[in-house]
């Protein structure tokens, strides 16, 4: 990759976001917070998985889905089938009528482990189906919607009913899934035990590791030629159809991204919170998902981790102090967010924060490169690459 | 599963379990009516239609202790004036929140969603803060009790039949008003091409507003009548939110005829497969069916002709 | 057992950054030295060697439940009887000298939340004990917070068994204890043959129903059906529909939530009068408080099997409803839950009486077999696998929204949270 290509895929601007979101995640949470709280924010984080994904789909490719908890918990559903495994050994289930298979099994009168659970044996097969299985769901449903030209609100409604339909095929089919109560009780992976102190941490920067990887992937989607064509549908799909692009495989694969994100998110959850249950399913937790990414900003993927980061601290802090305000001050914000800052945070940043952070970064770098004297970035790739 | 029963009996079980489903089917309409005027006449994607239908409710609750504690005398009368009240009051709120909030984001469907989930959070907490946590009990006047014995197996459920009247009526009302009177063809005007209906002198504002309240109005009846045979808690309305919006979406955005049919088909597909399965298998079928008629016809199955 | 062989779980309170612990010893030191002079209560040092929020003359505990989301419905209730209990012991002169402090924190129905909250309870505000609890959900998420860093849980509601932690006392029953006299019951006084078994879909419906179908299969009895809906549905019509059909003698309900309140509103108008007692409906998820949504026309007739109810007429129970109605208000009904919840503290000052100390361990070592005679059921004591004995009563659903008591078990009924024969 040229140094050009470069620059348009990662401009100034977006590098000093990262630089600065790693240095808040990676330095200053983890020295300023006790490992209590850091967990939060961990957990927090696994959230804003989805509302990266949800940047992608809906503020660049206008499709919005009520359902990425669907995603979120197949993948927090694969990490927890194996966790669950291996806290289901022999010896630790000895006094089960079927020792060796999960406890919530035993008590439905299961005396073997069901076929799809077999394969969750294998860590690396997990890790694949964390990704894959959600992925290959989404791609389902995408082909079936937008080839069929289904978008907008119909989208929305149709992923609400399938979150609902999941969510009662969980709790219904309790011997599989462990039913209301979820897969609980995960301790130790490969022997080692994941509810210690050191494992929350290893995990919370794992988590923030997963998050740069996709929040990396999601500024190359974003910068390259197909973040362009996803803006354009979303203003015009018929002029980018009638320009001979096909539309529907667009939306199906920036839809089939975000609930890879989502899954990602979903196994990270169970792997620091130590339980999946059907409650992170269903259509509540979907659209909540929804409001993180609106406050950050729909078309700011930094947005969506800042907003999700934001909304959920907010709701601790004040479900701890009042908590029958909560809900009037979690509705005031949806409804503050949607009339008045309808581009979230990162849009009050964009207006008001940015052209002073351009401007002095341009005064440092141009002085810099005055010194080096090698700008070889022609001028107006700069101001395209900076300007989204 | 039936040998052990004479004809005559499965005859009237299976006639039962046909009113069965059209009790259903007259729940549905009356909790999609509303939300069909505000989805498919103004494209606004009502997220607060449950918590509308509880305000009626709550107005019930308080109009029955109303008159029990007043007029004791007037008790098996009441559910009319709450009704009309439920109306009223849910209408009001409607047009209330249509003023503040849905008329500036008429651009912004996928934005009025959220926008209207924020304002059910609001009314849930206000309703747990007014009424407490706890459901509220109901008390109905006594001739809506009961059931009309018709053969020895046959029973009736009196609320049934008067759900099914209601639904009816309201039905026919907004037929009525919607296709013969004057507002009526004001409100399809600016649905099909709004510069042109403000062209012609129709104060798009004012039938934008009148028609949020009206959808409003007719969720608070719902609730109002619902309060028969269902719950009324500060979170009760989000039981009826996906079942609504299906049968809305199912029918075709547009059509009240549409939803009036798309009630009826998933009324009778639920209540069918809820008598040969188990209960909640019957739903996720029924879902998936409804999910995968969308797919087949994303339109819903009646629609405008629109040039797209 | 499940859940005891996480013994070495216990010591980690041992892990605890040095500095702070030497800072608490400190403390500790200083406070001794006063509290010898100040009052008779046993010394700081003494009662509390591992760190506990305890001072010379307070205790802290904590209250977690749902205050809000869907669950405060049902978790208010709880909340009410622990704070009440509290009081009333420190007004009584505390515990082992000490008042009773308590931090509040709501799960607001969301099981993370209630992980979360639990650790922090015991982590950052290092309480004694906690009350709290209320659907299986909300504590099997919680356990292995309590069972990693120690702590020690009150748990109030009927369950549906399967479980039994070194760190939960369960004060309410676990299934087979609520349904087995239901069934003989109805078995033996109304000839009950047949049973239909309607549930709402997730874990403790479908538990109890397998208990109680065993248990009537056992009998030489039979069950015609056996149904769930899923959590929130409001239409019944249709399994009603399927009562009239196959004619049980007995409807077995464990339906829950707002869904409770749509299906007997549905019953009584589809014309089943449960004062006929044909068929009979017998219930063990209704109690007084669901009655106040549901509407005591509604249900009037029905046959509930609980360990208390409200019209219960022992002494003791007559000084709690007056204690709880001047604290809470008059219009207030008092649930099994309820009832439950308030054993809560009045276990636990108990087992710390014994103990001598507030430690979590020595209170686990001194629970089994603390008695508690002033219990509004009467008389309750702890089992060795931390559930109560207790009785099982049948209560017929009375216009008003009140019970009336038409039989109670002679005997206390074991608590057996792994029945065998019933899995």
């Amino acid at each position: 990759m040229s140094y050009a290509n470069l620059r348009t895929l990662l401009p100034k601007n977006d590098i000093l976001n990262f630089a600065v979101l790693a240095l808040i995640l990676v330095v200053v949470l983890p020295l300023s917070m006790d490992l209590f709280r850091l967990n939060l924010i961990g957990k927090y984080l696994t959230y804003s998985f989805v509302a990266l994904g949800l940047v992608l789909c809906w503020g660049y490719g206008g499709i919005l889905s009520l359902g990425q908890g669907v995603f979120f918990g197949l993948g927090g559903y694969a990490m927890a089938m194996f966790l669950k495994i291996e806290a289901s050994s022999p010896e630790n289930t000895a006094i089960q009528s079927t020792p060796g298979i999960p406890d919530f099994m035993d008590w439905n009168q299961l005396t073997e482990l069901p076929w799809f659970w077999q394969p969750f044996h294998s860590l690396t097969f997990t890790v694949i189906a964390i990704i894959v299985i959600p992925s290959i769901f989404a791609y389902i449903i995408g082909v079936a919607m937008f080839k069929r030209r289904v978008g907008g609100v119909y989208f929305a409604i149709i992923t609400q009913a399938v979150a609902a339909i999941l969510t009662i095929l969980i709790i219904g089919q309790q011997g599989y899934t462990g039913g209301v109560n979820g897969i609980t009780d995960l301790r130790t992976l490969f022997g080692w035990d994941i509810r210690t102190n050191e494992a929350k941490y290893i995990f919370y920067f794992l988590c923030v590791f997963m998050l740069f990887l996709c929040l990396g992937v999601a500024q190359y989607v974003r910068k390259s030629k197909l973040g362009r064509l996803l803006v354009a549908m979303r203003e015009m799909e018929d002029r980018v159809r009638f320009s001979g692009y096909d539309v529907a495989n667009f939306k199906i694969f920036v839809f089939c991204l975000g609930s890879a994100f989502a899954a990602i998110g979903g196994a990270m959850f169970t792997l620091q919170v130590g339980f999946m249950s059907p409650t992170f399913v269903g259509i509540v937790p979907s659209i909540e998902m929804v409001i993180f990414c609106a406050v950050g900003g729909r078309l700011s993927i930094f947005g969506a981790v800042y907003g999700a980061l934001l909304v959920n601290w907010a709701k601790s802090t004040f479900s701890e102090s009042f908590p029958e305000l909560w809900l009037f001050a979690m509705g005031a914000l949806f409804i503050g967010v949607v009339m008045a800052f309808p581009d979230g945070l990162a849009g009050l940043y964009s207006k008001y924060g940015e052209p002073h952070v351009t401007r002095l970064l341009d005064r440092f770098t141009s002085s810099k490169s005055k010194t080096s004297g090698d700008s070889d970035l022609p001028p107006e790739m700069e101001a395209e690459g900076g300007n989204s | 599963m039936f040998a052990d029963y004479t004809t005559s009996e499965l005859m009237s079980i299976f006639a039962m379990q046909g009113f069965s489903g059209l009790i259903l089917f007259s729940v549905f309409v009356l909790m999609a009516l509303g939300l069909a005027i505000i989805f498919g006449q103004m494209g606004v994607i009502n997220m607060a239609h449950g918590e509308f239908m509880i305000l009626g409710a709550y107005v019930t609750y308080l109009t029955s202790n109303v008159f029990s504690e007043y007029m004791p005398a007037l008790f098996g009368g009441y559910f009319f004036v709450a009704m009309i009240l439920a109306f009223i009051a849910a209408g009001a709120l409607g047009m209330l929140v249509e003023w503040a909030m849905i008329r500036h984001l008429y651009h912004r469907p996928l934005d009025t969603l959220l926008a209207t989930w924020g304002l059910s959070l609001i009314l849930q907490q206000l309703y747990r803060t007014i009424f407490g946590a706890r459901e509220v009990g109901v008390t109905l006047p006594d001739w809506l009790m009961g059931s009309v014995q018709i053969t020895d197996i046959i029973e009736v459920p009196i609320n049934g039949i008067f759900v099914m009247t209601l639904a009816v009526g309201i039905s026919v009302l907004i037929a009525a008003l919607m296709y013969r009177s004057r507002w009526g063809i004001q409100v399809r005007s600016v649905v099909q091409n709004r510069p042109m209906a403000g062209a012609v002198g129709i104060n798009t504002a004012r039938v934008d507003r009148l028609t949020f309240g009206l959808g409003c109005g007719i969720a608070g009846v719902a609730g109002s009548a619902f309060t028969m045979i269902g719950s009324t808690g500060p979170t009760s309305g989000q039981l009826y939110i996906v079942d609504t919006f299906l049968v809305v979406v199912f029918g075709g955005a547009a059509s009240l005829l549409g939803t009036i049919a798309s009630a009826f088909t998933i009324s009778q597909a639920q209540s069918t497969m809820e008598f040969f399965l188990s209960g909640s298998m019957a739903k996720v079928l029924t879902l998936l069916f409804v999910v995968f008629i969308l797919m087949l016809r994303p339109q819903g199955l009646f629609s405008l002709k629109v040039r797209r | 057992m499940g859940t005891l062989d996480n013994a070495p779980l216990v010591d980690l309170g041992g892990r605890l950054p040095s500095l702070m612990k030497g800072l608490a010893a400190a403390v500790a030191g200083v406070t001794l030295a006063f509290s010898a002079a100040v009052s008779a209560a046993p010394a700081t040092s003494e009662v509390n060697t591992t760190d506990l929020a305890v001072t010379d003359d307070t205790v802290t505990v904590g209250i977690l439940h749902s205050v809000t989301g869907t669950m405060a419905i049902s978790e208010t209730g709880s909340v009410q009887a622990e704070k009440l209990a509290i009081e009333q012991i420190n007004a009584m002169g505390g515990v082992l000298g000490r008042q009773i402090e308590y931090v509040q924190e709501d799960g607001a129905s969301d099981w993370p939340t209630f992980a979360e909250k639990s650790r922090k309870l015991l982590l950052q505000d290092k309480v004694a004990s906690v009350f709290g609890c209320w659907t299986s959900a909300s504590r099997k998420a919680v356990l292995p917070v309590f069972e990693q860093y120690n702590g020690m849980l009150y748990y109030p509601t009927f369950y549906e068994g399967l479980e039994q932690s070194p760190n939960v006392i369960y004060t309410g029953q676990e299934a087979t204890q609520q349904i087995l006299a239901g069934i003989d019951w109805v078995v033996k006084e109304k000839g009950a043959k047949t049973f239909y078994l309607l549930g709402s879909d997730y874990i403790w419906p479908r538990t109890s129903n397998k208990i109680a179908r065993k248990h009537i299969e056992k009998l030489g009895l039979k069950v015609v059906g056996e149904d769930y809906y899923p959590l929130g549905h409001t239409q019944f019509n249709s399994v009603i529909n399927k009562f009239k059909l196959k004619k049980p003698d007995v409807i077995f309900a464990s339906v829950v939530g707002g869904s409770n309140v749509a299906f007997y509103k549905q019953l009584n108008a589809a014309g089943i009068d449960m004062t006929k007692e044909k068929p009979l409906v017998l219930t063990i998820s209704v109690t007084e408080d669901e009655i106040l949504g549901i509407g005591g026309e509604n249900i009037v007739g029905a046959y509930a099997s609980m360990k208390y109810f409200q019209s219960l007429t022992n002494s003791n129970n007559v000084e709690f409803v007056k204690a709880f109605k001047k604290r809470w208000g008059d219009d207030i009904v008092i649930g099994d839950v309820t009832q439950a919840a308030y054993l809560g503290p009045w276990l636990w000052k108990a087992a710390v009486e014994k103990a001598g100390s507030f430690d979590v361990d020595k209170v686990r070592a001194a629970s089994p077999d603390i008695e508690l005679t002033t219990a509004p059921e009467g008389y309750v004591k702890v089992h060795p696998n931390h559930h109560l004995w207790s009785k099982t009563r049948i209560g017929n659903a009375k216009l008003d929204g009140q019970y009336e008591i038409v039989y109670e078990t002679d005997e206390l009924i074991e608590p057996n949270p792994f029945p065998e024969g019933y899995q």
